[in-house]
């Protein structure tokens, strides 16, 4: 008895025969969508049968692509893992050159991947590999830039000023907008947020203080730097990454330009003397922000004013510029190292831009840990 | 090679915004040729091939592919001229994030309702007529410009088409990789009667795989030369087509 089955467009009979022999016919179109179909039927009842001999009739197969030879390919495989023996009868010429062309042997394996344990404990030694190599490389980076800003200090000619002054406006000027925005946003909720608790004591007066002295030490230069990270710093590791890519790198090597003095330089520079400055501008939009909230509470402009003058002290603004110039080194500096260290692929630029924003923020905010215990310590 | 035209150029004139680059341009693709663009740099081979597989929009004509306008076709008329081409660009353009396997499964995983083990099998089918087989989990960037492009070949067979691309493919090749494409070419001609249009300027691979050879010109626009290649090489009356196929530059015509 034969089972037969499949679609309109191509059919199979597996006719199990004497001693462990058997006989596949299949008939019609073995395309892409037949093939489909028939794969799952027959290779199940092949399984199932599992025939020590197998003849697969494919006389009365009219049309037959890749999709169909694989389904022979198939046949064959289930056949060698049982140890029968297979055999492919009447062909069709046009179609045994298709065979010819494509028919394998065996199929490769994927790579075997180590077991989950072994897997973490290979993850775990990698990382941590990983991690000193990292180190070592900002180590020796900072130190050469170190080096070649000296060198620049003492022959300031050897700057590239106009690649200076471009990036100082990409990543400077172009970042007002933004930057103004967000202080006066800043500003204006500190206000409103701290106000509620304020209000309690009947002291709405304080939140100037609050504001203003948050807004100085930590806010102003915390949320500039975040920007300029955001914005420079993985636009600085996309740019150099890019021409890592396209071997602009080692073309300025070869022609005795040094990247660091000539694209790292420029940018650590531009981005050092703009940090402050935005912060500043970040610093007025935010007390703005706050006033426009203090004068909904009818409080006059000028007592404002005072107030802050009076709660703020010149340590505490500088105390603050003072560090932005630190963030600004870190930025530029971790987002050139991995416009750098660029890999190569298609995803090893956008690898580097996020690999610079995330370690871009995370040396920010650990920067400000540091100044907090050193201000703390000297009491500033 | 006498087969019905399977791709139709009808007075195409192409260019990119108010440039043109090739200007009524009129031949036919017959079923089961081979045939090469060929042309100068700059001279607007690869605007013409992209003209022909619908990825820009012609200024003004038709590129029937079938019957089927590419220009103007729309949804599963599209989806149905699509599946009937495979491209090979000129980079190879495997997606990097997929290993060479996945890159031809995509896909058949897409339009086909194979399981998953006859789309690895077909795959790996595939990668073994263009002699990657081993390769089948490397990543396209662990391979070699020539395995990269024998990869692209193998993904762009990988619906059966009727009709292969080929952009430059032996282009930045050493002669021996290059001479094994041409083969490979040669072998996929003959055993599944694919359509080739291959636009190239390697003089040895002309003459070993081109049935057809048509030459297009910077200055003219149009094609200026169509036939075969060792006719074109030895009976053409453009100086041009001579220069091409010599290798030469001939006085007073630089």
């Amino acid at each position: 008895m034969g089972i037969m089955d499949g679609t309109e467009q191509a059919t199979f009979r597996l006719e199990p025969g004497r001693d462990g022999q058997a006989t596949l016919t299949l008939t019609g179109r073995l395309d892409r969508d037949s093939t489909a179909s028939l794969w799952r039927q027959s290779t199940d009842r092949l399984r199932e049968l599992r025939p020590k001999r197998l003849i697969v009739q494919v006389g009365a197969v009219e049309y037959c692509d890749a999709a169909g030879i694989s389904l022979l390919m198939e046949y064959k495989r289930i056949l060698e893992q049982n140890e029968g023996q297979i055999e492919i009868r009447d062909l069709q010429p046009q179609f045994q050159q298709l065979m010819a062309l494509f028919e394998i042997d065996h199929q490769v394996l994927p790579p075997k991947s180590l077991g989950p344990v072994a897997n973490a404990v290979h993850n775990l030694g990698r990382w941590a590999a990983d991690l000193f190599s990292d180190f070592t490389a900002q180590v020796s980076f900072t130190g050469e830039i170190c080096a070649k800003l000296l060198k620049t200090v003492l022959h300031p000619g050897r700057l590239r000023r106009q690649d200076t002054f471009l990036m100082a406006e990409k990543a400077g000027v172009n970042a007002m907008g933004i930057t103004a925005l967000l202080g006066f946003l800043i500003g204006l909720i500190l206000a409103f947020q701290s106000a509620a608790a304020m209000q309690n004591f009947g002291a709405e007066i304080f939140v100037a203080d609050l504001v203003a002295i948050a807004l100085f030490r930590e806010l102003g230069p915390l949320i500039t730097a975040l920007v300029l990270a955001s914005r420079s710093g993985s636009a600085f590791a996309a740019e150099l990454g890019t021409m890592k890519v396209n071997e602009e790198i080692d073309a300025l090597v070869t022609m005795g330009l040094d990247p660091v003095q000539f694209l790292v330089l420029p940018r650590l520079i531009a981005a050092v003397c703009m940090l402050p400055l935005l912060t500043m501008f970040n610093l007025l939009f935010g007390l703005i922000g706050c006033g426009v909230v203090m004068t909904t509470w009818d409080i006059p402009i000028s007592t404002y004013i005072e107030r802050i003058s009076a709660a703020a002290t010149l340590g505490d603004i500088f105390g603050g510029l003072a560090k932005t110039f630190v963030f600004g080194t870190l930025i530029a500096g971790i987002g050139c190292l991995r416009g750098l260290q660029t890999g190569t692929g298609p995803s090893a630029v956008g690898d580097s831009a996020t690999r610079a924003v995330v370690s871009g923020i995370i040396a920010i905010v650990v920067a400000d840990g540091v100044f907090a215990v050193i201000y703390y310590f000297l009491g500033i | 090679m006498t087969g019905e035209p399977i791709i139709q150029v009808k007075n195409l004139t192409a260019g990119y915004g108010s440039t043109v680059i090739l200007k009524g341009i009129n031949f036919d693709v017959r079923a089961g040729e081979i045939l090469t663009i060929l042309g100068g740099s700059g001279s607007g081979k690869s605007t013409l091939l992209k003209n022909m597989i619908g990825l820009t929009k012609p200024l003004s004509g038709s590129v029937l592919i079938e019957g089927v306008d590419v220009v103007t076709a729309e949804g599963q008329e599209r989806l149905d001229v699509l599946r009937k081409i495979g491209v090979a660009y000129q980079s190879g353009a495997l997606f990097g994030s997929m290993t060479i396997l996945s890159n031809i499964a995509l896909v058949l995983e897409e339009f086909t309702d194979l399981p998953r083990e006859a789309i690895e099998v077909i795959a790996q089918m595939k990668l073994k007529a263009v002699g990657l087989q081993a390769a089948a989990y490397k990543m396209p960037a662990e391979l070699s410009g020539g395995m990269r492009k024998r990869a692209a070949i193998a993904r762009a067979l990988s619906l059966d088409p009727k009709i292969l691309f080929l952009d430059e493919p032996s282009a930045g090749l050493d002669p021996i990789t290059s001479a094994q494409l041409d083969e490979l070419v040669l072998e996929l001609s003959q055993s599944l009667g694919i359509t080739f249009v291959i636009v190239t300027h390697e003089l040895a691979s002309i003459f070993a795989v081109a049935d057809r050879a048509i030459m297009v010109d910077r200055e003219s626009k149009t094609i200026i030369a169509d036939g075969r290649p060792k006719d074109l090489r030895d009976k053409s009356e453009h100086p041009m087509v001579r220069q091409f196929f010599s290798r030469r530059l001939e006085k007073g015509n630089a």
